[in-house]
């Protein structure tokens, strides 16, 4: 899958949270998202910026524009060395929250993108990747 | 040995003023200085020939050590002009032009001195360029301070002016909310929606968020956590403002607000005066009620 364009912010304070969303709305407006899909995106990517900086104890994003087969979407990988999430398919679970959240962040998240994934390994860190396609 | 270098620097710029003055000037209008026409060269001599006689006082007095008492009206200067050059718009390096560029004049008049030997000449330059990047630094430290305090009271201004709690009509409010709902603004935004309600008695409260631009889960929390608060104050809450994208983003995020929500100011209010039992209606359907007559100029 060839990057067009790649960008890298750090997520250490809670405004970050706010860049990573414009930073991510820049990239889905070039890749030319319609508006709702736009808002898909940003509103999934507030979402996994603020997991990072909650439960990951800060962390990094990384976003591309990419190209498949013709088509164009934007990828958001985020990174963090926190504590790691012991059992994915509780956290992905609606209502679920470690924190003071609603607990629907991570499984919203998943719903609102065309691609997700997550890996977590307990004590070393998680890494959450999302991508929305035009 | 300081207090040698002090005076003999002291001395130096007694005796070659005359040179070192317009030196200093041109090379800070070379730097730009005045290329923005935020001060004038008038400004800029004044500023420069007053530093340059603080500075001297205080090597005479208390050699090159920026911490003795003697540099404090120096310092005072650097400290004024970096705070209003910051509020001027002037970037950090324009800023610290002024002082970096006093070097290059200064070594030029000790170069000129005859009566130094090349070791005194090495040791002030010396010395020399510690004084004067410590007071460049100063100066830098002074304009970030500015423009920290700047940002500081403009993040101010912005929480109170986007939160205001409007009365539409006795017993109704409305809360227009703009922006991104951090958790910082939504405690003033809370507070003063739950004072207003309090203070004129009001029935229903409608949070417009047609200017929040991504409800999230977090802002979602918010909202109902606000919703709540006011209805244990005895006052219902209507939500209005939502568009179509973001209806569709909270149905797929699962965020339920349970409330009632319309999708425009007019129609929340529309639903707050039914439900405090009045109405909008137009003029001429009410029996025995006279429309004002129309005059020449309302007709154009």
């Amino acid at each position: 899958m060839p990057t067009t364009k790649t960008e890298r912010l750090g997520i250490r304070i809670s405004d970050d949270v706010v860049r990573v969303r414009q930073l991510t709305r820049t990239f889905a407006l070039e890749v030319g998202l319609g508006l709702v899909d736009q808002t898909k995106v940003v509103t999934a990517a507030s979402e996994l910026a603020r997991n990072t900086l909650d439960y990951g104890g800060g962390g990094d994003v990384t976003a591309e524009i990419v190209e498949q087969g013709g088509r164009r979407g934007v990828r958001l990988t985020f990174e963090d060395k926190g504590p790691g999430i012991a059992d994915i398919e509780q956290a992905l679970k609606d209502g679920f929250t470690s924190g003071k959240g609603m607990g629907l962040g991570l499984g919203g998240a998943k719903r609102l993108c065309n691609e997700f994934s997550i890996v977590s390994e307990p004590g070393l860190g998680t890494k959450v990747t999302i991508a929305r396609w035009k | 040995m300081a207090g040698q270098v002090g005076s003999d620097v002291a001395s130096l710029v007694t005796r070659n003023e005359q040179n070192i003055l317009p030196e200093w000037v041109e090379l800070q209008k070379n730097a730009g200085t005045l290329h923005t026409g935020r001060i004038s060269e008038g400004e800029l001599q004044s500023q420069s020939r007053n530093f340059l006689h603080l500075l001297r006082d205080a090597l005479t007095q208390s050699g090159t050590d920026t911490l003795a008492a003697p540099y404090e009206p120096a310092k005072a200067m650097l400290t004024e002009l970096s705070r209003s050059r910051a509020l001027q718009g002037f970037s950090p390096s324009e800023t610290a032009t002024f002082v970096f560029s006093l070097k290059q004049p200064l070594f030029n008049a000790l170069n000129r001195d005859k009566t130094l030997s090349g070791e005194q000449i090495a040791s002030t330059v010396w010395s020399l360029t510690v004084l004067l990047d410590e007071l460049g630094l100063f100066t830098l430290e002074i304009f970030q301070k500015s423009r920290e305090e700047i940002i500081v009271r403009q993040q101010r201004e912005i929480a109170e002016l986007s939160t205001p709690v409007v009365k539409l009509w006795e017993g109704i409010l409305a809360l227009p909310l703009i922006g991104t709902l951090d958790s910082q603004r939504t405690q003033v935004v809370m507070e003063n929606l739950l004072q207003t309600i309090v203070d004129s008695e009001a029935e229903i409260a409608i949070i417009d968020i047609t200017g929040v631009p991504t409800v999230d889960t977090l802002t979602a929390q918010h909202l109902l956590k606000t919703v709540a608060a006011a209805r244990l104050m005895g006052a219902d809450c209507l939500i209005s403002g939502i568009r179509p994208q973001i209806a569709q983003t909270m149905v797929h995020l699962g965020v339920e607000l349970n409330v009632i929500s319309k999708a425009s100011l007019a129609d929340a209010f529309a639903v707050a005066l039914r439900q405090t039992g009045r109405a909008v209606v137009k003029a001429r359907r009410i029996e025995g009620f006279a429309l004002p007559e129309k005059s020449g100029r309302q007709g154009a």
